[in-house]
């Protein structure tokens, strides 16, 4: 077991975890935050990205250790109440989601790509967001979601 | 029944609403099977067979058992008597002959990755760390890998049926007298007119839906209760009931948020029995989620059939008759649709045509490898995928423009409804219309003129342009239809509407969503037929205890069939809500009239909103005699008739003659889905479809090894498309209402799918043809195409096909996806897809 302490979602956290343990398990798993999900175990699909000090990562790639003294986001963090996040906004207006399982790793890569470059031509969208699968919408209102929020002011919702 | 119509107003119903599902799942609060903890839960970790047939000679689970934390390992043995069964609902035909299918193998196993025993432990990580410890002792057995080897019936795949074939099911037009007969057409048109014959291939695909599997049982109340991460609660509790005697009553299974399906969790599957079996024996809530590994190799595949195809038609282009023969591969047992996959494909390969003759016949067979079942399209594509390459290359053959060969077959808009040579009858379409606005929007004959101009300067790209005009059936099904054809159970659907005194409204449908938007499109539906705010409208689904009668999601079913019973829901409501307002108004009934949400006197201000009369109704307190409190609606619906939507694909290929690379350069889809509910989900459904399809053609294929090991079992090696691997997409539609239904929708939730495969190899194909290539086997990866065009060019007049067939020492499949094995390409197609064809 080792002693991590993290900040995730703006909140601080200490706990003993086992070395092996990977960083989407222990959100899943000791923090309860299950809008983070797995959907592979070869590091392909995305669903699991958050931000590690602010950038993308896929969480079942780093280790629960490896996040001590470091701060997390995750799609649960990115919002406060009613008020969403402009990609979040426009992942619902341009309906970016049908099933929603890639979205919270999708939406976080998306916010990390506009943080990149903040007005993206679509062969950037499309190649910004290639470690992310969804296999529900074809990417096509993905990639116009992305469009969309890269007009809107991302700078005034971050946190 | 039709209460409502004459008043209905469309406030809602053709709106681009957005979704109500969509707060919960982009702000992270979500329900996931996997997300779910209950006190003292205990974890499953399976041990899957390596073998892709073999017998269990022994099984030592001793040290698994000591390992920390370990529970209980089971095997198949240990649970023969109470594991309870997993069954087909669709028998084809009286004689089929159907595998026992023990949900953990009990003496042998039929495919690489079956079950053979079960560790459950205090975590997850405890139970797979045990897993490795439990020492199974195999005696391998001669595995069939491929359907040809199935066909020749000298290996076995379950020795104890004497046989690979599972079942053979014919529809003979001559036969049921829907048509002429085949083999006389076929005849004549080689006297007088053409044959085009040819054998396609569709390859193994697997569903890949984003959420891996996941169950979760907690045996400790009243009832037992299952969240699973399926498409069909209602349809696994039946079977859970009938084939592990636990009353029916006694079962709850809860779908909580689904992460996609796609046919691949229309499934009732071994680790779901498992989950069960094991919380009952233990007496403690028992949880398992796969990996995308397991998910892969033992979560159904699709598709995976050799198609044999005669195709006979007048020297001016009329087809006269198609025949066509399939061979269809459903692993190594029979799953629940199963052997019903292929048949459900009999009466598309006529698609939108008027054919003098058909017969369709197709071969069933086990393999040892991983069942296949519906996924997205089910039969339908396999079929229209056949069609739509047989009329390009007649096209081809004749020398006239693939739109032309297929306005001189499909059925004129006048000549609605008509019966086809396979019997159906398709109530309504405009093939003229779709087709109209596909080509204007697409720039037809601006690209053909590129295309004429490409090949006159001997560019080496190369530009193609492929068409599909496609049909499908969709709302299934009428049970009537299903009871003639063997299948287990009927295809109504149920709703409930309950009126509550505050005013709200909540609707229990039988359908189950896992990405299609019921939630909303539901909502405003009902908003319409009642009159009430889309918000205060609450969809419930997806749990046995809540919606008590369904037939859940699949098909294109759900609007087509749901929503219907929804409706006369709503149409009952007003019914009864009429009764108590005359009584408040001290009117007659039949002076009321039901109009935006107030049932009013007709010609005065007087009247009652629909919400009042709920209070009223709530109250109790004043009603007519014999009323009972409620204005609550309940109805089940069993269609008529299935729908036929229908549409026109145009998709341009741009084709590297010099490196076989490809690269989509544009599509266009013009879809007749009848009356739309929300615009902007049926696009998002298109869209997604459409990539399914796409991927069909140029990238997907689940390929096995020489010992029948899935090789393709991660995603490194199953390659879904990317947003970079993608285009956008141009969509519209075109709109006549289906005639059966009273919203007149017809369903699209497998259309994008359906058309777009053979739309995008017809294109390739097309870019190329002028090279001598008139077929490349799916998936066309670069390495396939370059082939082609390399032996297309190598035999002047000849096709690449006939010189593939042709070259004797050649390997079965010379070319394959680039990234995959050598080794492992070879087995992965069952050879070129020569058989002798063209004009005669
Ligand atoms: S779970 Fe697939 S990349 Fe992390
Ligand atoms: S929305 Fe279902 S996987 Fe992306």
């Amino acid at each position: 077991m080792a002693r991590i302490s993290v900040k995730v979602d703006g909140a601080s956290y200490s706990d003993d975890v086992e070395p092996r343990m990977l960083l989407v398990h222990y959100l899943r798993e000791r923090l309860g935050k299950v809008g983070t999900v797995v959907g592979c175990d070869t590091s392909n699909c995305g669903a699991c990205t958050v931000h590690l000090d602010g950038r993308s990562v896929k969480s079942c790639n780093v280790l629960a250790v490896q996040a001590d003294g470091h701060e997390v986001t995750t799609i649960e963090g990115i919002s406060s109440g009613e008020e969403l996040h402009p990609v979040q906004e426009a992942f619902r207006e341009c309906h970016a989601l049908q099933c929603g399982y890639c979205t919270p790793g999708m939406i976080m890569q998306a916010i990390d790509l506009l943080n990149e470059n903040p007005s993206p031509s679509e062969e950037g969208i499309r190649h910004g967001l290639e470690g992310n699968l969804c296999r529900c919408t074809g990417y096509h209102n993905i990639v116009k979601a992305v469009q969309k929020a890269a007009g809107s002011d991302l700078e005034g919702a971050q946190q | 029944m039709t209460v409502t119509e004459p008043t209905t107003e469309k406030r809602e119903i053709g709106a681009a609403r957005r979704r109500k599902e969509d707060q919960r799942l982009i702000t992270g609060r979500t329900r996931w099977t996997d997300n779910i903890q209950l006190p003292g839960m205990l974890h499953v970790a399976m041990v899957r067979s390596p073998f892709a047939h073999a017998r269990i000679v022994a099984i030592d689970t001793a040290e698994a058992e000591q390992a920390p934390n370990v529970v209980a390992v089971l095997t198949g043995a240990q649970v023969a008597g109470e594991q309870g069964g997993l069954i087909t609902a669709w028998p084809v035909t009286p004689d089929q002959k159907t595998p026992d299918h023990p949900p953990i193998a009990v003496d042998r196993v039929t495919f690489a990755g079956e079950v053979v025993a079960v560790v459950v432990a205090r975590s997850a990580a405890e139970a797979r760390d045990a897993a490795e410890l439990v020492d199974v002792e195999y005696d391998e057995l001669p595995a069939v890998l491929t359907l040809e080897e199935a066909e020749q019936d000298t290996v076995h795949a379950h020795p104890d049926l004497g046989t690979n074939k599972s079942a053979t099911w014919v529809l003979d037009s001559a036969q049921q007298g829907s048509g002429g007969d085949v083999d006389e057409a076929i005849e004549e048109a080689r006297r007088n007119g053409v044959v085009i014959e040819r054998e396609y291939r569709q390859q193994r695909l697997i569903p890949a839906f984003m959420e891996p599997r996941s169950f979760v049982c907690d045996p400790t109340g009243e009832q037992i209760t299952l969240w699973s991460a399926t498409q069909v609660p209602h349809i696994v509790r039946f079977a859970l009931a009938a084939t592990t005697g636990v009353p029916e009553s006694k079962i709850r299974v809860i779908a909580p948020d689904v992460g996609g399906g796609f046919g691949g969790k229309l499934q009732i599957t071994p680790e779901e029995w498992i989950v069960f079996l094991a919380a009952r024996r233990l007496g403690r809530p028992v949880k398992y989620t796969e990996t995308r590994s397991e998910s892969l190799v033992s979560g159904h595949h699709g598709r995976d059939q050799v198609q044999r195809l005669t195709l006979a038609a007048t020297k001016d282009g009329r087809v006269t008759g198609l025949k066509v023969e399939l061979l269809a591969d459903l692993g190594s047992y029979a799953a629940l649709v199963g052997g019903g996959v292929p048949v459900l494909g009999a009466w598309m390969f006529n698609s939108i045509y008027k054919f003098d003759s058909y017969r369709f016949t197709t071969h069933n067979y086990y393999t040892n490898k991983t069942w296949v079942d519906a996924y997205r399209g089910a039969g339908r594509p396999e079929a229209t995928y056949a069609i739509e390459r047989l009329m390009t290359e007649l096209a081809a053959e004749l020398d006239v423009d693939p739109i032309e060969i297929r306005e001189k077959n499909w059925i004129k808009h006048e000549e609605f409804p008509f019966t086809t040579v396979a019997g159906m009858t398709y109530d309504s379409g405009n093939y003229e219309a779709a087709t109209a606005k596909a080509m204007e929007l697409f720039g037809y004959d601006e690209l053909r003129e590129e295309q004429r101009r490409r090949r006159e300067s001997n560019d080496a790209v190369q530009l193609g342009i492929g068409v599909s005009t496609f049909t499908e059936m969709c709302g299934l099904a009428p049970s009537r239809i299903l009871g003639q054809l063997n299948y287990a159970a009927g295809g109504w659907e149920h709703a409930d509407i309950r009126m509550l005194a505050t005013g709200k409204v909540e609707v229990i449908t039988g359908t189950s969503p896992h990405g299609q938007g019921h939630e909303t499109a539901w909502s405003q539906i009902v908003a319409d037929k009642l009159g009430v705010p889309f918000e205060d409208v609450e969809v419930l689904h997806g749990d046995t205890q809540i919606s008590h009668r369904g037939m859940d999601t699949y098909g294109s079913r759900s609007l087509v069939v749901g929503a219907e019973a929804v409706v006369r829901a709503a149409d009952k409501v007003i019914e009864k809500a009429k009764k108590i307002a005359a009584h408040m108004l001290e009117a007659s009934e039949d002076d009321l009239e039901f109009r935006s949400g107030r049932l009013e006197v007709r010609g005065t201000d007087k009247g009652l909103t629909i919400q009042e009369v709920a209070m009223a109704a709530f109250h109790a307190h004043d009603l007519p005699d014999g009323a009972e409190p409620s204005i609550d609606g309940s109805a089940t619906y069993d269609p008529d008739n299935f729908s036929f939507p229908h549409g026109t694909h145009l998709c341009a290929m741009e084709v590297d003659t010099e490196t076989g690379a490809t690269t989509m350069r544009k599509y266009v889809c013009v879809d007749d889905i009848g009356e739309i509910i929300n615009p902007m989900i049926v696009e998002g459904q298109v869209h997604g479809g459409l990539v399914q399809g796409i991927a069909q053609a140029l990238w997907e294929e689940a390929v096995y090894d020489d010992s029948g090991t899935l090789v393709t079992a991660s995603f490194v090696d199953y390659t879904l498309p990317t947003a970079a691997d993608t285009i956008s997409f141009q969509t519209d539609h075109t709109t006549t209402p289906a005639t059966y239904t009273s919203l007149g929708t017809k369903g699209v939730g497998e259309a994008g799918t359906i058309a777009s495969t053979p739309a995008v190899v017809n294109a390739i194909v097309d870019a190329v043809r002028h090279l001598g290539v008139d077929d490349i086997v799916m998936p066309c990866t670069p390495e396939r195409v370059y082939k082609a065009i390399r032996a297309g060019a190598g035999t002047g007049d000849a096709t690449a096909r006939d010189a593939s067939a042709l070259g004797g020492d050649a390997p079965r499949d010379a070319s394959g996806q680039a990234h995959f094995s050598p080794g492992a390409e070879e087995n992965a197609d069952p050879g070129s897809t020569g058989s002798e064809g063209g004009q005669q």
